[in-house]
């Protein structure tokens, strides 16, 4: 880790103080906003693919848990948002802890093959429990209140989700040059390497997996009051996918890169939306074109080429 | 009492039985030879001890608790500490990282802790890669302080398994084939760094292919042949037995 690594932390914090006051209209400001959050949960997965070298096709079903938390508590029970958010982070946390000992005694495909088959167990869950989610149709989600005021224009959810998204940042830059993130990446340098010197492995694959589930399932529920509705979609198997694409596309194991990639992948629908019913497959042949070309993601191929460090 | 004490140990995988009743034990202190022909279940040996592998049937004690069956991470907690013949070195990381790491089990690991900064991790972060940076000099790295782990050669990154063996701070360490690959100078730099281990006061369990440089640091040594112990003993009693003779000239059998 370069000495430099929380001078890019800077560059965001002055982008997201800035971007308010150039964003032309809401329509921007949406979709920043949908960037930043996209960035929190993808600084979250790639911590686990990335730096961990874990996969998870699976973390839109804790993003889905997330977000149903705090749309079926609040309207049926009457709960408080940031409980119902405290609630969905709790279970999501408790059920990734549960399945992860079993699951990370698997490897490679294995280990794969059962997050998304737990990703898919949730999506059918939510789509099935009809009388509480509203079932494939979804569900509206009550207005988020903080501190007495109602969190309802861009703007207050602007300056949420930026704070949200630089204390993450900042929080990621410290975990990576820690003694526990130098165990995480050392299990994935060479497991047995590892191991040797005292690194309980599947201890620290299972705490990061509960981390970034955690993390995922808060920022589902941050995205259904933001939104104001959830369906099943949000939780369904070509979200992780995406998530793991921008993962993959901005950089493994790069913070930096994760912001790259959340950012890159938001945007690019809409850019795409001008190509009518072919998006999908331009959206296709981007990836493609970028993982033949930049195997190791946007930022580290970057860096590499001007030779500074990430 | 001995340091360590390995008895009947034996690992099959399906029909090849690559240790077979091996018994001898190592006392503290002492530089300790392992060699044998190639495929003779030198690494399979060290593997069976620092928990890599679990063992068929026979038994290991280090000072007189069984540990055999136990993983390589709670040997770590005992002390025990190793290399690898074929590199395990983690290229996602700095070269100082890798010796970083070696320090895990003495260091605070806590999630949050790190994640919210705390100025006492900090803190121990920085004086940590000041002894790792003093561990890279003393295995003869110092120019590889400040280097990515995937930019140094061979010589460089079986040293620098050896740096981070020793930011564990063992009171064992086995070390496979630490010369393999080397050149003549760096093969005499690595002997003279195993001495130097040796008098730190660890104990020190050598495989090693260059007879000259286990001849001059062993105190004793095992010889195994088809997984088989074949003899045991100083190097001159090891020297003069007929039976190592004939393994190692290819008329046994
Ligand atoms: N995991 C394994 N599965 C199957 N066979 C194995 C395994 N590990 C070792 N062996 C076999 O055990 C035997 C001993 O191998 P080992 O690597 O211990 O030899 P060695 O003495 O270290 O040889 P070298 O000097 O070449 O390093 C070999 O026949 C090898 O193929
Ligand atoms: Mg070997």
């Amino acid at each position: 880790m370069k000495k430099n690594a929380y001078f890019g932390l800077y560059i965001v914090i002055a982008i997201l103080i800035v971007l308010p006051f150039v964003l032309p209209n809401s329509f921007y400001m949406d979709l920043v906003i949908r960037m930043a959050i996209n960035a929190v949960i993808v600084l979250g997965l790639n911590l686990l693919i990335g730096f961990a070298g874990q996969i998870s096709l699976g973390h839109a079903g804790f993003l889905g848990i997330g977000a149903y938390a705090s749309a079926v508590l609040p309207t049926h029970f009457g709960w408080h948002p940031l409980l119902a958010m405290g609630a969905g982070a709790a279970v999501t946390g408790a059920l990734a802890a549960l399945v992860a000992r079993p699951i990370f005694k698997l490897k490679g495909h294995y280990l794969a093959m059962a997050t998304l088959g737990l990703g898919i167990i949730i999506n059918i869950a939510l789509r099935n429990e009809a009388q509480w989610t509203g079932g494939p149709d979804g569900m509206a989600v009550p207005a988020m209140g903080l501190f007495g005021f109602d969190l309802s224009s861009d703007k207050q959810w602007y300056w949420v989700v930026a704070l949200l998204l630089s204390v993450s940042v900042w929080a990621s830059l410290n975990l990576i040059d820690s003694p526990f993130g130098r165990a995480l990446r050392a299990l994935h340098g060479s497991e047995v390497a590892s191991q040797v010197v005292g690194v309980d492995v599947v201890r620290y694959k299972v705490a990061i997996f509960v981390m970034s589930a955690v993390f995922a399932s808060i920022m589902g529920s941050v995205t259904a009051h933001y939104v104001g509705f959830v369906s099943p979609n949000f939780a369904d198997f070509f979200h992780s996918i995406e998530l793991v694409t921008m993962v993959v596309i901005g950089g493994m194991a790069s913070v930096y890169g994760s912001l790259v990639g959340a950012v890159l992948l938001t945007a690019l629908p809409q850019a795409l939306a001008t190509f009518e019913g072919w998006e999908t497959v331009v959206f296709g042949a981007i990836l493609m074109l970028s993982m033949i070309f930049m195997p190791k993601g946007l930022v580290p191929t970057l860096a590499a080429k001007f030779g500074k460090g990430d | 009492m001995s340091m360590l004490e390995v008895k009947d140990l034996s690992i099959h995988f399906g029909g090849v039985k690559a240790v077979q009743n091996v018994t001898f034990s190592i006392d503290s202190g002492i530089v300790y030879s392992v060699i044998g022909p190639n495929g003779a279940g030198k690494t399979t040996l060290f593997n069976l001890i620092t928990g890599v592998y679990k063992p068929t049937t026979g038994e290991i004690r280090l000072d007189g608790e069984a540990i055999g069956g136990k993983s390589p991470n709670e040997l770590a907690t005992r002390g025990v500490a190793r290399t690898f013949q074929n590199l395990q070195i983690c290229m996602n990381m700095a070269a100082i990282e890798n010796v970083m790491v070696g320090a895990h089990l003495r260091l605070d690991r806590n999630l949050l802790k790190a994640a919210l900064r705390f100025p006492a991790l900090k803190r121990r972060d920085r004086e940590l890669r000041e002894e790792a940076a003093e561990l890279m000099r003393f295995v003869g790295l110092e120019k590889y302080v400040e280097t990515r782990a995937d930019a140094m050669s061979y010589g460089a990154l079986k040293r620098l398994e050896i740096a981070r063996a020793l930011a564990m701070k063992p009171r064992l360490i086995f070390l496979d084939e630490p010369a393999a690959g080397l050149n003549p100078k760096e093969t005499i730099e690595v002997d003279h760094l195993v001495r130097k281990i040796a008098e730190s006061g660890v104990t020190v369990v050598l495989v090693e292919h260059d007879m000259k440089m286990v001849m001059n640091l062993s105190d004793r040594i095992l010889v195994l042949n088809y997984g088989k112990k074949l003899a045991e003993g100083t190097g001159e009693e090891i020297r003069n037995n007929p039976d190592v003779i004939a393994a190692y000239l290819g008329t046994h059998d």
